[in-house]
């Protein structure tokens, strides 16, 4: 099993190590719930190491991704970033990713656990493409800062940008921690405001020490998977594996904004395959909430009157709302805010209840 | 060491004498899977009705944390006499006193005798999971 560059770190602070994506990944360095608020309420630094980063370069980088990706990348704007499908033919999902458009080319953040298979995938499809894919995870480290305190505490090491010009979904260079033309991006996975940065492998213990020292004053705190996890469900962000795989269908999991279905992206890997999947669409992905003491989790299923009508994609106890939460395909028809519904856990029947999707927004009041 | 008075299970109950019953509960081991000793992340225990019979090694229950669901396996066999109603209301006696408040159902045994192949003394189990952490 893999280790990331900040594995030491997290031995040293007692974190409770688990396997996730064939990497050796912190879960939990206290309580999951504790780690949740902590985001929440000031700021939360995270080793996101084990994400894979594929490097597209080559004259023709546009055009693969364009290619591969459900999203449209020669529309991007140089420093924007966008969340992208990449699909089997079938239109089926393979993974789910970022995309950074640069000037020399394009980075694609996927999934820790597909990215040998994205690899291939895309290396397979580059042909008549003057455009070549490498893989540089395991020469790098990524570190996310997630929370409302977080621009306070990376300008506290940075110098050389003005972190406030940096908009979300936007990327840009800055000296960090002493080392110049560090990529910082204002995106995260959590529904906080915060940052993602991209080390040297050699450099993401000391940069990590950097932020936890400027941090530590301000309540910033390391976060593990565990937390994550929910705080991404809490804000409706999809994780493949979840949300996304390839059995499902992604026209029935709130993902449309990343599928340019335009004339102007032209044909792509899996179009006429998510064109078909709009058409047989069943059901839609939606929250729910359950007053009663089981956490729905993957696999359980949803029923009115006796009747299988959704199946749970992802739950946990909610840190923010302090109630057990849960993402679920439901059938159409039951799928509008306030349906009751039972849920099934091995058997026994609890009451939960329809909720749009996300839980939480930091800019939305409730 | 863990209390020399009671019979240990490799899925991490243990069953005790009391009287002309047994209890049975879950050891630290097993809440510290659960937790990894942050008691409030304990959320569901979910125990039988009383009057249940039931085998050894059957589940007689299951256990929630924020991250995992864990069955409970009764060590011996007999009929549920009493339920633990407290624990199930705050799940952080199992964090703080697994051994003595956290015991978790009452059972009338088939057998008085705790000497089933699958049961452990102290120092059986404490080798065992010490061979499963390697």
């Amino acid at each position: 099993m893999k280790e990331t560059p900040l594995h030491t770190v997290h031995v040293q602070l007692g974190a409770r190590m688990v396997e996730f994506g064939g990497w050796q990944m912190p879960l939990q360095y206290g309580s999951i719930l504790e780690e949740g608020r902590t985001v929440r309420s000031t700021s939360g630094l995270f080793d996101l190491s084990h994400m894979g980063r594929l490097e597209v370069q080559g004259r023709d980088a546009v055009a693969l991704v364009d290619r591969v990706c459900t999203n449209h990348c020669a529309r991007m704007p140089t420093g924007s970033i966008r969340y992208s499908l990449l699909c089997r033919e079938d239109g089926h999902p393979l993974d789910d990713l970022l995309i950074y458009r640069d000037e020399q080319g394009v980075t694609l953040v996927v999934n820790a656990s597909n990215t040998g298979r994205d690899l291939e995938w895309i290396r397979a499809h580059a042909r008549g493409l003057a455009a070549e894919v490498r893989d540089t995870t395991e020469t790098s480290a990524m570190l996310a800062l997630q929370g409302p305190r977080s621009q306070e505490i990376l300008a506290r090491i940075t110098h050389a940008v003005d972190l406030a010009s940096i908009r979300y979904y936007h990327f840009g260079f800055g000296t960090v921690a002493g080392l110049p033309r560090t990529r910082i991006s204002r995106t995260g996975y959590t529904g906080e405001d915060g940052f993602e940065l991209y080390l040297p492998a050699s450099e993401g213990a000391r940069v990590w020490h950097e932020l936890m020292t400027a941090g530590a004053a301000l309540g910033l705190r390391p976060i593990g998977l565990g937390a994550r996890d929910v705080l991404r469900l809490e804000a409706g962000m999809a994780l493949y594996g979840h949300e996304l795989s390839e059995e499902s269908n992604p026209r029935e999991a709130g993902v449309e904004f990343a599928l340019a279905l335009t004339p102007e992206k032209g044909d792509f890997l899996g179009r006429s395959g998510l064109e078909n999947l709009g058409r047989t669409r069943g059901a839609r992905l939606v929250g729910i909430t359950t007053a009663g003491p089981r956490v729905p989790r993957q696999g359980h299923e949803l029923f009115r009157n006796g009747e299988r009508v959704g199946q749970v994609a992802s739950g946990g106890v909610s840190p923010t709302l302090d109630t057990n939460i849960g993402s679920a395909f439901v059938r159409l028809g039951l799928d509008q805010e306030g349906e009751q519904l039972e849920l099934d856990v091995r058997g026994k029947r609890q009451p939960c209840r329809v909720r749009e999707l996300p839980f939480y927004s930091r800019t939305r009041k409730k | 060491m863990r209390p020399n008075d009671r019979k240990y299970t490799k899925t991490h109950e243990w069953v005790k004498l009391s009287g002309e019953d047994v209890l049975i509960g879950i050891t630290d081991f097993a809440v510290q899977e659960l937790c990894s000793g942050n008691e409030g992340d304990l959320v569901y225990c979910d125990l039988p009705e009383p009057g249940r019979s039931i085998e050894a090694g059957e589940t007689f229950g299951e256990i929630e944390s924020v991250k995992a669901v864990a069955d409970m396996n009764a060590p011996v066999a007999g009929t549920v006499t009493e339920i633990n109603v407290h624990v199930e209301e705050h799940l952080e006696i199992l964090s703080r006193d697994p051994w003595n408040q956290g015991w978790l159902i009452r059972m009338q045994p088939r057998s008085k005798a705790l000497d089933g192949p699958e049961l452990l003394d102290a120092a059986a189990y404490e080798a065992f999971i010490t061979a499963s952490k390697h």
